[in-house]
């Protein structure tokens, strides 16, 4: 009895309040609308930076004269004695004169030896930490040039000047997108928050009656909840539909041409969807609930 | 059975009960109401109201009648002096149960105060579905209590098809439907011609004959004198008479009767004459 009164009464006052309403669903359908395209854009950009910074490797040439001990030797140094090592990897002369003659076949054919140095790839703990891992491999000595640590190692580099302009582009991306992800955020919630407070300021004297009449805070609270939960769900599912389409019509016919669309790190749209549903229908029934106290002071 | 009859009846139950005994519907002992702007609203105001009193509250704007209104309603709290309503202490009444507490009074305001998306029926049986009635007792009572007012006609209009006079009567019907022991009315007449006035009074004179403490504030003294009830007249937030008799007719009297002594005329108004006779009577 007391649920369907509550649910009876917030149907009315959508009924009665439809322009006041109308305008709640319409900002849930706009935030709704900016989070569900912001979402994935942040997470594919994000994403594409880390990807980039995780190509970050720095390339331990030996001497080309480098014995298998001296190799076993710069493994363990590498693997277990220095820091910020993430992954060692190991090319040997072999396999890399068989890539390169698969890249470059005629200018190998005019080679008649092997050319190239043994190497460890070494992929660091993070990206940031390349240019610290370098320094440590090759410290730079009193004079300026770089000496290695090991005798067996010949050169370490980082295709240097890469590096650094990858770190701070992604990073400038990263912050950029996590600013504006923000941003957005707190517009929707300052919308949706001055919706509600308006739909309720126009309805302060009817919340002052049924106080009047002996109401209790949560029996006057009750309806507003329901109808808050309503119109979050009713703008959510309209959003929702619209990104479902645009999904459909624009987005998957463009998945296969742009790596970026169809990076597999975005968050699955079925997640996402009720995400956002969930978000749009705790965001409303919980302001308008929290709203109303205020009036709710007679 | 008439709903009048049922409400005296629930009173005598309760009277029945020792417990439920109390010699003052309303005690007001020394109290004080200071505004946060520092405007006197009462001043040291000490009255008693008896069970089934129907009293008038009177005085200029600013005397002070809303402020006992609103003391009572516990909208603000006293800055000195204690209220007593039926016998307990309303400072000691808990925010909480202040919904509770005002389910035992009735409420009538000058503007109505009617929630303007619902029917006049709605109106009524808001007041039941706020205290929890089931749908069986709201079938029962509201149609009964509309009856009583006089708006069986009006039961599917919204507030704003209404009259001023009808206006009040429905939320007349929405303070009563409860059966409240104590039915207060702040200006209950204040927007409304003579005529409907009456009416109003007369009802509210029903429902004080049923048993129920009625106060009404009001600035219409030619009204009060007429009605001959007991009077408290207010001056600055002071209490500057309380006459207990004040022409108090002892027998009870009809409704009917009562609305006739409302009608007696009052003294014709002496207007100043015609300034257009005197000239012409100059020529």
């Amino acid at each position: 009895m007391r649920f369907s009164f509550f649910l009876k009464e917030a149907m009315r006052s959508v009924n009665r309040n439809a322009i006041p309403s109308f305008a709640a669903v319409a900002s849930v359908v706009v935030t709704v609308l900016v989070l569900g395209v912001f979402i994935p854009v942040v997470q594919a950009t994000t994403g594409a930076a880390n990807e980039v910074r995780g190509r970050v490797l720095v390339d331990v040439f030996l001497k080309t004269d480098a014995k298998p001990a001296d190799v076993q030797r710069v493994r363990v140094l590498l693997s277990q004695k220095t820091k910020h090592v993430g992954k060692v990897q190991y090319v040997s002369k072999a396999d890399a004169y068989k890539q390169e003659k698969k890249r470059n076949p005629e200018a190998y054919q005019l080679l008649g030896s092997n050319p190239l140095p043994d190497t460890f790839r070494v992929t660091p703990d993070k990206a940031d930490n390349a240019l610290a891992l370098r320094d440590e491999l090759a410290p730079i000595s009193a004079s300026g040039s770089r000496t290695s640590i090991d005798p067996a190692i010949d050169k370490v580099e980082n295709r240097k000047d890469q590096t650094g302009k990858i770190l701070t582009a992604t990073r400038v991306v990263k912050l950029a997108m996590f600013m504006l992800a923000a941003l957005l955020v707190i517009a929707s919630i300052l919308l949706i928050s001055n919706t509600i407070r308006l739909s309720l300021f126009s309805r302060r004297r009817e919340v002052e009656v049924m106080k009047l009449v002996g109401a209790t805070d949560w029996f006057i609270r009750w309806p507003f909840v329901i109808e808050g939960v309503v119109l979050g769900a009713l703008g959510g599912v309209v959003a929702i539909l619209v990104l479902l389409v645009s999904k459909i019509a624009l987005i998957d016919p463009l998945a296969s041409d742009f790596a970026l669309i169809a990076s597999p790190k975005t968050i699955s749209f079925s997640l996402l969807v009720s995400l956002l549903f969930a978000a749009s229908v705790t965001v409303s029934g919980l302001g308008a609930g929290l709203s109303l106290r205020r009036f709710l002071r007679v | 059975m008439a709903i009048s009859e049922r409400h005296a009846q629930q009173l005598d139950r309760t009277a029945a009960r020792p417990d439920q005994q109390v010699p003052n519907v309303v005690e007001f002992r020394g109290v004080s109401m200071q505004f946060n702007s520092g405007d006197m609203g009462l001043e040291d105001a000490t009255f008693s109201i008896r069970r089934g009193e129907f009293v008038f509250l009177v005085g200029h704007t600013g005397s002070g009648k809303s402020t006992i209104m609103r003391l009572l309603i516990k909208e603000h709290e006293p800055t000195a002096g204690s209220i007593r309503v039926a016998g307990h202490d309303l400072a000691k009444l808990d925010r909480k149960k202040v919904p509770y507490y005002r389910r035992n009074l009735g409420i009538v305001f000058q503007d109505f105060k009617l929630l303007p998306d619902r029917t006049v029926h709605d109106n009524v049986a808001y007041a039941l579905q706020v205290t929890g009635g089931h749908r069986k007792e709201i079938r029962a009572k509201v149609p009964d209590i509309l009856r009583l007012t006089g708006l069986s006609t009006k039961l599917h209009n919204f507030p704003d098809q209404l009259s001023g006079g009808e206006q009040q009567r429905v939320a007349v019907a929405r303070a009563f439907v409860n059966h409240p022991p104590l039915l207060i009315a702040d200006e209950p007449t204040g927007n409304l011609d003579p005529e409907t006035s009456i009416g109003i009074m007369q009802l509210l004179y029903r429902i004080n004959r049923t048993g129920t403490t009625v106060v009404v504030a009001t600035h219409d003294h030619a009204m009060v004198d007429r009605m001959r009830r007991r009077v408290i007249e207010l001056n600055g937030g002071r209490v500057v008479r309380d006459e207990l008799t004040a022409g108090y007719r002892q027998d009870e009297v009809s409704t009917g009767e009562f609305g006739a002594l409302l009608r007696e005329p009052a003294p014709a108004p002496r207007r100043l004459p015609d300034p257009g006779d005197l000239f012409d009577d100059a020529f």
